[in-house]
């Protein structure tokens, strides 16, 4: 039976918390750095899924956001290429509504039953903008999960999917809005949340043939946690054993990301041959009932959520976020001439570089390199090469530098040279850093950044970081 | 291989003054170098046979030299190559010479850096990438060499900025002595300590300034510079050395030294016929962009064993009354480095030097200088030292 194979996530490493000055907000928020969008994220938690996985067994992708950098553009792609994975596969990105992250699992798992597909991997991300002070800023916060559906290994097998639309203007964000815009509040959560998500809830029950009581764990998108406990009452569950607010409370609203990552929340709490739930919202309503099977206990080398959460460094102020999101325009420490173009043409063509991070490894001399050469740095052989792969090799710090008048919402932006373990070196910047804790010799690996944007071009990159705790 | 030494003269030099020129253009600035450079010759313009034009980002082809000073449709040459640009100019300068082709020549160095309304360096106009490349202006890619010389050598923070900042105080307490200098105050050890911080561990008196200038040579066949003047001076050695990205691609890169630097003295002190610079050199003018630059240079030309800089720095083996005059005008720190004319403004200073016309700063009876120019980023540098001497 098609299931989930694999499951990984992504939290980034900041937080706005009761210690960050100027945020009032109960809880904690997890906080997209200033180099990270919905596309990063996403990337991380589908690297976290396939860790110790075959990438050229890959054959499909699919991105759900309501965050997407473009609005015009399949980034899919962009995260498949960057994934390491075949060229010959099926991409595809679900946007504008939260239950995105549902959907594209099930058009994956109806892929996978139709036998159109051996796997695909689906990556969920949301790093949406609020406006400042306002209660969905309170409220939201940035994450993602990725889970490889298919039907070798499955840990969880989908038993029952039930979806339902549902007309109805709640919360909307069109063309050139910065924030999205709700109706009444009173009004979208009882003719909106409560109607679609009681519904698609009691009849997916119903269809398995199962009670309330048979869930094991559900994972329930809700805008907060006080009405995350509302519909698990209303539905009969337990909110204390059955549906953990954790994510709620430590990472926020993850809009799209939230049931995905509640599901992988669930999976490392499950024990094999329990019933899981799923049921997400967005203008209408998506449920699913999962069993897990015996193979759930070897999902074990991934970071996944908890290896996330483990992890944290909060915000020194709520004025640092605003800069990171472009919200309070800050003067450069220096003029600088503004950035230049990215060459499309350069993009494309260095993409295996730049964006699956391959650089060669001397067939003569056996020595790495970033990044490809024509020419063997060491022993001058012209053109006897492999492709080497360097993005998901550790690596450790040799010198650093830090720019207190560079081109960065963060300053000072380091920049480094690094060691990859097993050979090559690299001139590459570095980001979640601790400027306190850099020196040469820390241990480091890489993730996969926003640059910059300019004429709209989102540019992406390979950045280093301290190996982050987990 | 004949090599160069012996085989061609400088008999006239120009330098104007380096700073902040609001009131002139890159032309005006080309127009005074050149001018009290043919004064200096005792010759005319019509006497210049070629002219090699070394500039950074301050215009393109041989006519931004021949349109200022309207020579006569004569070969003029633009030469680029990092901020080894001026040296590189007249090395091809003095190659055409000792070929045999010209009898006189010119070579004009000029930057105007100070039109772009931006601190620090211009960004030069690259070939289009896709911007991937981390933004590394000078100072970060010189920081990468400090921190790693500190690390290295196990100094701490302080110990390293307290080194650094002697050789600030030391090309600030020379530049006092050098009117076409842009700065003439003496620092402090403390003040370069605690300056704010521009590229860590790189504070701003650890930076050279920015200025805008020029400077001009006319170099001759050496038989025929006895007819100019006596006093002329002798190019004796011409080493250039340009790396491959070394720091980039192999880890064996130490950041401790440059190659570039090591390779470009060898060659030209084999040319020179110098065996032991320490002893052998009186006055050196080195590319102190940074104060780690000069640090650095002291191992790599051979004046301080390696990670011996520190210890000769303490022992002001570097002062105008020490072993090595190291930058006896001032240096990049107080002249700012105009960058097409920086190399050909040190061989200004040692030309003055070996004439004996360096006024305050003046050494005693030196024979044998040596300018140095370093461009580019660590690994991928160009790297340029000549070796001048006097005739006699």
């Amino acid at each position: 039976m098609a299931g989930i194979v694999s499951f990984g996530a992504y939290v980034p490493l900041h937080r706005l918390s009761k210690e960050t000055d100027g945020w009032t907000a109960s809880g904690e928020r997890a906080t997209a750095n200033f180099d990270e969008d919905s596309l990063t994220m996403a990337t991380a938690a589908a690297l976290d899924c396939l860790q110790g996985l075959d990438r050229k067994q890959v054959d499909g992708l699919f991105f759900a956001s309501t965050s997407s950098p473009y609005h015009e553009k399949e980034v899919a792609p962009l995260i498949a290429t960057a994934c390491d994975l075949r060229e010959d596969i099926r991409t595809a990105d679900f946007t504008s509504s939260l239950r995105a992250g549902t959907t594209a699992l099930q058009a994956a798992l109806d892929a996978v039953k139709a036998g159109s597909a051996r796997n695909i991997l689906v990556t969920t991300a949301e790093m949406r903008t609020a406006q400042p002070r306002s209660d969905t800023e309170a409220a939201m916060g940035d994450g993602a999960a990725a889970f490889l559906v298919g039907s070798d290994g499955v840990v969880a097998e989908v038993e029952m999917a039930f979806s339902l639309a549902h007309e109805i203007q709640d919360i909307w964000r069109s063309e050139g809005d910065a924030y999205m815009r709700t109706w009444e509040d009173r009004f979208i959560m009882d003719e909106g949340y409560f109607r679609s998500m009681m519904a698609a809830g009691q009849e997916v029950l119903k269809r398995a043939g199962v009670g309330a009581q048979d869930i094991a764990r559900a994972a329930i998108y809700a805008p907060d946690s006080r009405r995350l406990t509302d519909i698990s009452r209303r539905l009969g569950l337990d909110e204390s054993t059955q549906v953990p607010a954790a994510i709620l409370q430590q990472v926020g609203n993850t809009g799209t990301a939230l049931a995905p990552m509640m599901l992988v929340a669930a999976l490392e709490e499950a024990a094999p041959d329990q019933r899981l739930m799923v049921l997400n919202y967005g203008q209408g309503a998506d449920a699913l009932i999962l069993r897990t099977t015996s193979a759930l206990s070897q999902n074990g080398s991934r970071r996944g959520l908890k290896g996330h959460l483990g992890s944290k460094r909060v915000m020194p102020s709520y004025q640092q976020f605003l800069r990171w999101r472009g919200l309070l325009d800050v003067s450069p420490a220096a003029r600088r001439p503004p950035l230049p173009v990215p060459s499309a043409s350069a993009m494309y063509r260095e993409q295996e570089q730049n964006i699956r991070f391959y650089g060669v490894k001397c067939r003569r001399c056996g020595t790495p390199q970033y990044p490809i050469q024509r020419v063997c740095a060491v022993c001058r052989t012209k053109d006897e090469f492999d492709p080497y792969r360097f993005s998901d090799k550790r690596a450790t710090l040799f010198t650093y530098s830090m720019d207190y008048l560079g081109p960065t919402l963060d300053p000072p932006l380091v920049v480094s040279i690094i060691d990859f373990e097993g050979g090559g070196r690299s001139l590459i910047m570095m980001t979640d850093r601790d400027i306190n804790e850099v020196k040469p010799g820390i241990p480091l690996e890489l993730s996969f950044r926003l640059l910059h944007v300019v004429e709209g071009i989102h540019n992406y990159y390979w950045k280093c970081l301290p190996v982050r705790a987990s | 291989m004949q090599g160069i030494r012996d085989r061609v003269a400088i008999v006239g030099m120009g330098c104007t003054k380096f700073g902040e020129h609001w009131d002139k253009s890159a032309n005006d600035l080309i127009v005074d170098s050149f001018y009290e450079a043919i004064e200096d010759a005792g010759i005319s313009p019509g006497d210049i046979q070629a002219a090699w034009i070394g500039t950074n980002s301050s215009g393109r082809r041989g006519s931004m030299l021949a349109y200022p000073l309207k020579l006569d449709y004569i070969p003029v040459t633009r030469v680029e190559n990092a901020c080894a640009t001026g040296t590189d100019a007249m090395r091809n300068a003095c190659y055409a010479v000792a070929a045999g082709i010209y009898d006189l020549v010119l070579v004009t160095g000029v930057e105007k850096l100070k039109d772009s309304g931006y601190a620090g360096l211009p960004l030069y106009p690259e070939v289009t990438t896709s911007q991937t490349d981390p933004p590394c202006p000078a100072p970060v890619q010189f920081a990468l060499a400090a921190t790693r010389y500190f690390h290295h050598y196990g100094l701490s923070f302080e110990e390293g900025k307290r080194i650094l900042a002697q050789i600030a105080v030391k090309n600030h307490h020379n530049g006092t002595m050098s009117p076409k200098a842009h700065f003439h105050r003496e620092i402090t050890v403390e003040q370069a300590m605690k300056a704010p911080m521009v590229a860590w561990p790189l504070g701003l008196f650890d930076c050279c300034g920015v200025s805008d200038g020029s400077a001009s040579a006319i170099i001759v066949r050496a038989d025929l510079a006895p007819s100019f003047r006596k006093d002329y001076v002798l190019v004796k050695g011409l080493g250039i050395a340009c790396g491959a990205r070394e720091a980039q691609t192999r880890s064996d890169y130490d950041f401790v030294h440059f190659e570039e630097n090591v390779r470009a003295a060898q060659s030209a002190y084999r040319e020179a016929g110098i065996e032991d610079p320490r002893k052998e050199i009186a006055v050196a003018e080195v590319h102190d962009c940074f104060t780690i630059t000069e640090l650095i240079i002291y191992e790599d030309l051979g004046f301080s064993p390696r990670g011996g800089g520190p210890a000769d720095v303490e022992a002001g083996t570097f002062t105008l009354e020490g072993e090595v005059a190291v930058n006896s005008d001032g240096g990049l720190k107080c002249f700012g480095h105009p960058i097409g004319a920086s190399g050909i403004r040190m061989m200004y200073e040692v030309y003055k030097q070996l004439q004996g016309k360096a006024d305050k700063r003046q050494l005693k009876e030196p024979r044998l200088g040596i300018t140095h120019n370093l461009g580019g980023h660590p690994g991928w540098f160009t790297s340029a030292v000549s070796v001048l001497g006097r005739a006699d």
